[in-house]
């Protein structure tokens, strides 16, 4: 097992060092040159080529990887255009607000979709079956913004249940910043009252946010748990007596988990990189925002910062899904 | 048999529904099983036997299967009218099954412990609260069960993955797994075709003994004669979904009388003739969808008649518990 575990770590760190090089060499073959870019539309020539030897643009290649490294290594992202701030200081704004989000939609999607796929898969070909499907199919297949304006309507302007954008209601000020995530400092202060409004204020976009990822495990783990349910040891684990609720929840699902699993990594990533229609139609501001629209102003540090985030986030979620595989299949540590 | 029997099967019909067709796979069986006694069910594959096995505890998914006549009772309980909550107080506590590949039919994710308690546990759980016992003697029943098996070292196999243990170490755990409720009956669905060997042997007589020991009464599926005789007193002889003889096991090497009989005895190869070709029986299993008429064996029979193709023979009795269901067995 710890083998399993210092491989799976190795091999992310070399992941990450690829992913390093690749925004390196993205950064350098763009069409723009980044020392005009910084020096400004009006800067003359002598202006831009001072640009270009402070920020180290006229040294080797090599060297500047170098000193990129050093530089992530530092946690220094380099400098926004647009506002002139430390881009690691900017993601560490916007990215827990998007990361708070992510994770209640992950467990949205989760804690709902690996149930209902379960169900899915033991009244399979049943009404109840059919009717998640139907459900299924359109949390493919409903846009974001869509069904976000949708419920906005429903539950915000019509019934007035939940507040309709924003991470706060305007007269209650944040809670002190800890983890920046308001759900975790609120609960950190103690203070109940922000817990729920920024709890009510996340509901609607986690719930849209949550739909596609929602869907994709159900389905994975309903077809999974098909499978699984026609195993030889189910039919054994029946034919010893075991009842059928503890044979589907227990036996069953550890097996259908395993691809689901993926799935579930998979899906985290994948949310990370596709906030900014939630973001936009809820005024979160989030890291999805930031990213877009610092491409739109040709501001490159921080839409490389935001992908190297996002990246690394990737990584550390799959790490997470391939020690929990081990963790689920002792046939994984075993081979290793 | 002098009392009601164990095992009562009693003109048992069962079809698979598929988009070809209806394939009639079981047709009319009529079986009886007396406590402690040990039958083997032998047939080619596609014969029925593992379905008829399968029955008995209600396994078969449904549908496809689906049971258009007769009945099947095991202790006085009609297994096919049975709610779950019966069925689970039969299947183990007093029907235990073991099967074909042990590979495939223990949970590969957890440990044998893990399976063989959560096994032990479920047959707690029918008893009366009073009488269920903690988890540690639970948990001693389970390591009590590997040593009966002749598993060395139980206390450390219960931590182990079916993926470490060897093909007869797995049987034997699910050996092990059938015996945890103390069963009146043991269902074996041919518990050695994936064994190598001298592997075979050694769980064959391993059960041999078991049933011997705890009085149980044993219904052995096999398409090996040599098997069921090394283990069972008495023998069924099965043909695309029927019965074709029954009969104790000395009286099928030395008199069979249904023309399918002789002919799987005569494709058993002896050490003596090995220099003569070997008899096989001519032609293919019939197709179930649309079984041959009168009795299924007839277009492959060397004697039939007119008759055999219109009319389906019944099991007759011979005397000694030899039954046969051949228009022509007195001829033989």
């Amino acid at each position: 097992m710890i083998v399993y575990v210092v491989q799976r770590v190795l091999l992310t760190g070399l992941m990450l060092f690829g992913l390093i090089c690749i925004t390196f060499t993205v950064s350098n073959v763009a069409p723009s040159d980044p020392a005009a870019l910084a020096a400004g539309p009006d800067a003359t020539r002598d202006m831009v080529e001072t640009v270009r030897r402070e920020y180290g643009l006229d040294k080797p290649i090599w060297e500047q990887f170098v000193r990129y490294v050093s530089d992530l290594a530092r946690g220094d992202f380099g400098r926004s255009i647009v506002s002139t701030r430390a881009v690691g200081t900017e993601l560490a704004q916007y990215f827990p607000a998007t990361f708070e989000l992510v994770a209640l939609a992950m467990g949205l999607g989760v804690l709902v979709g690996v149930p209902l796929g379960m169900l899915s898969a033991v009244y399979k070909n049943r009404p109840f079956d059919h009717l998640v499907r139907v459900f299924a199919v359109s949390g493919v297949a409903l846009p974001a913004f869509w069904f976000g304006l949708v419920l906005q309507l429903t539950f915000a302007a019509q019934l007035e249940l939940l507040p309709t954008s924003g991470r706060l209601d305007i007269a209650s000020p944040p809670p002190p910043p800890v983890t920046r995530m308001f759900l975790v400092d609120s609960l950190l202060a103690g203070d109940w009252q922000t817990f729920a409004d920024a709890f009510a204020h996340a509901i609607l976009p986690a719930i849209v946010l949550s739909f596609p990822c929602l869907a994709s495990i159900l389905r994975v783990n309903r077809a999974e748990m098909v499978e699984v349910l026609s195993a030889d040891y189910i039919v054994a684990a029946r034919a010893h007596g075991v009842s059928p609720w503890r044979i589907v929840a227990v036996h069953a699902l550890r097996n259908a988990m395993l691809p689901t699993l993926a799935m579930i990594g998979l899906r985290y990533g994948w949310m990370l990189g596709s906030t900014v229609l939630v973001e936009t139609v809820f005024d979160w501001p989030g890291i999805g925002l930031y990213a877009v629209s610092s491409a739109i102003a040709g501001d490159f540090k921080p839409v490389m910062g935001v992908t190297l985030l996002i990246g690394l986030n990737f990584m550390i979620a799959n790490l997470v899904v391939d020690l929990l595989y081990g963790w689920l299949d002792p046939r994984l540590r075993a081979a290793q | 048999m002098a009392a009601a029997p164990l095992l009562a099967i009693h003109d048992y019909r069962l079809v698979f529904d598929g988009f070809e067709g209806t394939a009639h796979v079981l047709d009319g069986i009529d079986l009886e099983l007396g406590a402690a006694e040990t039958l083997g069910v032998v047939g080619e594959t596609g014969c029925g036997k593992s379905v008829l096995a399968k029955s008995v505890l209600r396994l078969l998914p449904s549908p496809p299967a689906r049971v258009v006549a007769g009945s099947i009772r095991f202790e006085g309980v009609d297994i096919l009218a049975a709610n779950d909550r019966a069925m689970r107080a039969i299947r183990g506590p007093r029907v235990a099954m073991i099967f074909q590949d042990p590979a495939t039919f223990l949970n590969p994710v957890f440990t044998i412990g893990q399976q063989l308690l959560d096994v032990i546990a479920a047959h707690e759980r029918e008893k009366p609260k009073a009488e269920r016992r903690a988890r540690a003697a639970m948990r001693a029943h389970a390591v009590s069960l590997l040593q009966q098996v002749r598993l060395p070292d139980a206390e450390a196999l219960m931590g182990r993955y079916p993926h470490q243990l060897s093909g007869g170490m797995r049987q034997r755990v699910l050996i092990a797994m059938a015996l945890s409720g103390a069963p009146a009956l043991l269902i074996a669905d041919e518990p050695t075709t994936a064994l190598d060997v001298t592997i075979q042997a050694q769980v064959l007589r391993l059960i041999a003994d078991l049933v011997r020991d705890l009085g149980l009464a044993v219904m052995m599926i096999s398409h090996d004669l040599g098997v069921v005789a090394s283990t069972c007193r008495r023998v069924v002889v099965m043909y695309s979904g029927t019965i074709v003889e029954d009969a104790p096991i000395a009286r099928i090497f030395a008199q069979a009388r249904h023309p399918y009989t002789k002919g799987l005895l005569a494709a058993i190869p002896t050490l003596a003739g090995s220099a003569a070709k070997l008899s096989g029986i001519a032609g293919s299993i019939p197709n179930l969808i649309a079984p041959p008429p009168g009795c299924r064996f007839h277009p492959r029979c060397p004697l039939a008649v007119e008759r055999c193709r219109a009319e389906k023979p019944a099991l007759r009795d011979f005397g000694g518990g030899h039954r046969v269901a051949c228009h022509r067995a007195e001829e033989s």
